[in-house]
């Protein structure tokens, strides 16, 4: 796909999220007159990028969408959930779209142009027939005809904008050459020649054009013949014509496709025709008379003096134009001052870019690794010295760009509220959506992967958790249902949770099913919780009636499935009638571990550090027992040098590492402890992908290969074998 | 070919005198001459009046060198126009541009 458009889908969509955005804020009762005006700038963007990568479906429907929207912004029609239905609507088509553009279609399909027709007719239905519908607005309506009066343009002249392209000179043609044609058509009343693109002089390319113009142009011509004007460098400038009487709103869009920045208001007002000059000068200099009388003022009282009375009130107050210009301008004004705030603060970095200073990281980490063991061979201090402080850089190094790749969880989190609010509809439930943690930071990748597996949580609990109103009334809860998203931190990894004030999981049906299903044996005993975790199984689902949200037993062992492959576990708690909590633990990268080195024989093994809670020394254990006293506890454990089989015989030292996944302890039985060693994780290839125990490999400073240990595996194998092996006991 | 000739009026102003054209295809030239010229003095008299043609590329460089001027707080003046130039400038409709600061102040155009 060409760069151009991948650019345009990409920016289009955060321009899509923050329609959808506004348009949920909305609904929930935000009638800031700034949401409306953030939304319809977002689909006014939206059109014209459409219009500039010439993608004319995308831009003809985002008209219809900016038409209501804009009825929407002038009070003319009421917000209602079915309005912001219709409008959603129009974002998921939209959307559908962008997809289809980013699979390098450039037009839509058969399908896509079918369900747009019908979005595209719903949402005429609210511009057509709204006002009819709502008689009962009389002075809502009558302060719309009274603007519409005065909506009409101020001047009987043509306006043109025109913003020359920088290759014009240098292609042979002259601005003026245009311009004197023009003279042609019609009389040039006022022309303003606007150099503010142009850079300070040595950033300046003498052969470049740095020219715009804004020019009242009187004529009897048509617009195709103004236009003709410009035919030679039409692909090579930015041209606007409002045609004489322009309606007010025109003007007002005009303003917002100005290119110039940090304009003052003034000159935007005078540039677009909306008042002359000399009203500008008179608003001008009544401004700085006030100022030094409103300053001589506060000197006299000892007071700071007061900030200066904006351009633009001033010029209202002396009723030289109307207020709705003023305010499209200020809002540019601030547009532009935002976005150049939020543009220093952010840049773009194409992601596989930044994988690759990942990469270049690890190798780092290890050349690092394989140099500090040469230092301490060498057995020179100084050399040692140098190398300790180098792998310290290199750590300080490793942690900065794994934080590059860091985001926060809250944009993955946001989708949720149209979730959640469509899934409430759907079912007919009300239910709010709580977020908490949102700025917590993780992975990008596991950010990306994690949405799909939310998603069928979510989805779950409100389809099967949250019961419906009356009986949740009944019950003595509020009607409202609430599912909430949290996010932490904790110990090396984060933890997201999806919980829910329903009526939590019901024990006997899950184990009834799952016997049913010939999961577990009848007669086998298990914990609540294990009998909770049930429904993590593969072919589990517990709903009585399958509705098209969930239910069709697809779905929980799919969300184990994802988060596992995320080298994450996922764990459910309950309490009958007061709710559940889902916990997702995930590991915070998935690139550069804490390792711990320990060797079993002449192979070493790395187990991330993040999970090694003690070291201590293996004694006074037969060899039949596979369980340890851990100061009273009972503490299983695996026998690495078993477990892989390996040859030769135990050293007279063994040693065990406690390690923890989640709430449960095991010990893991080694050789020798060989102490901290940052890991680049190499993963295995595909053909060892079921290999247990084993989570990857990595290079060791010597060149030799590490295996790394999959705890959770491991922790679960000591545990599940130590259970089997009492209980057999037992019986 | 266009030539420049600089004067010094005192020590604190100058006076350069361009002698030609002023487009597009000298425009790098005669960039150099304005930007040194601007730099090189707190006052600078431009003597336009022996310039033959000029087209919106060197109306441009005039543009430049009274930013520039503006920017480091220095003064740019034109003294003499050859009508070539009065009639661009007058076109564009920028002579309040180049003859009264006050309309647009410094550090604010560019």
């Amino acid at each position: 796909m060409d760069e151009i458009y991948s650019v345009y889908a990409q920016e289009a969509r955060e321009q899509l999220t923050e329609l959808e955005g506004g348009l949920l804020r909305m609904e929930q009762g935000d009638r800031n007159p700034e949401t409306i005006n953030a939304i319809f700038r977002s689909a006014h963007t939206i059109k014209g990028a459409s219009g500039v990568v010439e993608l004319t479906h995308i831009e003809k429907f985002t008209h219809i969408l900016e038409n209501l929207l804009d009825k929407l912004r002038n009070n003319e029609i009421e917000v209602s959930s079915d309005l912001i239905t219709a409008l959603l609507g129009g974002c998921d088509h939209l959307d559908a779209l962008l997809i289809r553009v980013e699979e390098g279609h450039l037009d839509a399909d058969d399908g896509l142009q079918a369900s747009g027709a019908a979005v595209a007719e719903g949402l005429r239905r609210f511009t057509e027939d709204g006002e009819p519908e709502q008689p009962a607005l009389p002075e809502a309506t009558s302060a719309d005809v009274e603007r519409d009066d005065s909506g009409t343009a101020m001047t009987d002249c043509w306006h043109i904008s025109v913003r020359f392209g920088q290759n014009v000179l240098r292609n042979g043609m002259d601005p003026i050459a245009f311009l004197r044609y023009l003279l042609s058509l019609g009389e040039i009343v006022h022309m303003t020649t606007l150099p503010d693109a142009m850079p300070e002089a040595d950033a300046m390319d003498a052969e470049a054009c740095y020219l715009g113009f804004e020019i009242n142009f009187r004529s009897h011509a048509d617009k195709a013949a103004i236009e003709r004007v410009f035919d030679f460098v039409r692909d090579d400038c930015d041209l606007h014509i409002l045609p004489p009487n322009s309606k007010l709103s025109d003007y007002l869009e005009l303003i917002d496709a100005l290119p110039e920045e940090s304009l003052r208001l003034g000159e935007i007002l005078v540039r677009s025709g909306a008042v002359t000059r000399e009203e500008l000068d008179e608003g001008l200099s009544y401004q700085k008379t006030s100022e030094t009388l409103a300053a001589r003022v506060a000197e006299e009282e000892g007071l700071p003096p007061p900030s200066p009375q904006p351009l633009g009130e001033i010029l209202v107050k002396q009723h030289v134009v109307q207020p709705e210009i003023v305010e499209a301008a200020a809002a540019k004004q601030k547009q532009v001052a935002d976005k150049k705030t939020s543009e220093a603060r952010l840049i773009r970095v194409q992601a596989d870019k930044l994988d690759h200073l990942i990469d270049l990281v690890g190798e780092l980490v290890i050349a690092g690794a394989s140099a500090n063991l040469l230092a301490q061979k060498s057995g020179m201090a100084t050399l040692v010295e140098a190398t300790s402080i180098v792998s310290g850089l290199v750590e300080n190094i490793r942690d900065s760009a794994l934080q590059l790749r860091m985001v926060q969880i809250g944009e993955t989190f946001n989708r949720f509220h149209r979730v959640v609010r469509d899934v409430s509809k759907e079912l007919g439930k009300d239910i709010e959506l709580v977020i908490s943690g949102a700025d917590t930071e993780l992975d990008k990748s596991v950010v990306e992967k994690i949405g799909d597996p939310l998603m069928h949580l979510v989805r779950n609990a409100m389809d099967h958790g949250i019961e419906s109103a009356e009986v949740r009334e009944a019950q003595g809860k509020p009607g409202q249902g609430r599912v909430a998203l949290n996010a932490y931190h904790d110990s090396g990894s984060i933890v997201i949770e999806v919980v829910d004030d329903g009526g939590g999981l019901n024990r006997e049906r899950i184990l009834n099913k799952a016997i049913e299903k010939g999961i577990v044996q009848p007669g086998q005993s298990l914990s609540d919780h294990e009998i909770h975790n049930l429904i993590f199984e593969a072919g589990f689902s517990t709903a009585d009636k399958v509705t098209n949200l969930s239910g069709r037993g697809v779905g929980m062992d799919v969300v184990k499935k994802n988060i596992q492959a995320l080298r994450g576990t996922v764990e459910v708690t309950t309490e009958a009638g007061k709710g559940s909590r889902f916990v997702i633990r995930l590991p915070l990268t998935l690139a550069i571990i804490d390792g711990f080195l320990v060797g079993v024989d002449k192979s070493s093994y790395v187990i991330p550090l993040d999970m090694v809670v003690e070291c201590l020394e293996l004694q006074g254990i037969s060899e039949e027992h596979n369980y340890l006293n851990l100061r009273g506890e009972v503490l299983p454990f695996v026998r690495l040098r078993e477990l892989f089989e390996i040859a030769g015989e135990p050293p007279a030292r063994e040693n065990v590492v406690v390690v923890r996944s989640g709430t449960l302890k095991a010990g893991i039985v080694v050789d020798v402890l060989q102490g901290e060693f940052q890991t680049v994780i190499k993963p295995l290839a595909a053909i060892f992908r079921n290999l247990r125990g084993i989570g990857g490999s990595t290079i060791l400073g010597t060149g030799d290969v590490a295996l790394i240990l999959d705890v959770q595996a491991l922790t679960q194998l000591a545990v599940n074998t130590e259970e089997r092996a009492t209980s057999a006991n037992r019986f | 070919m266009t030539e420049f000739a600089t004067q010094t009026l005192t020590d604190r102003a100058c006076r350069l005198i361009v002698d030609g054209d002023m487009t597009i295809y000298n425009a790098l030239e005669v960039k150099q001459q304005l930007v040194a010229a601007v730099r090189a003095t707190a006052l600078l008299e431009l003597d336009l009046s022996h310039v033959s043609e000029m087209d919106t590329a060197g109306f441009q460089l005039l543009i430049m060198a009274k930013q520039e001027s503006q920017r480091l707080d220095r003064t740019l003046r034109i003294t003499a126009h050859s009508d070539p130039v009065r009639e661009i400038i007058e076109f564009y409709n920028m002579g309040a541009f180049f003859g009264d600061p006050v309309v647009i102040p410094a550090g604010e155009g560019a």
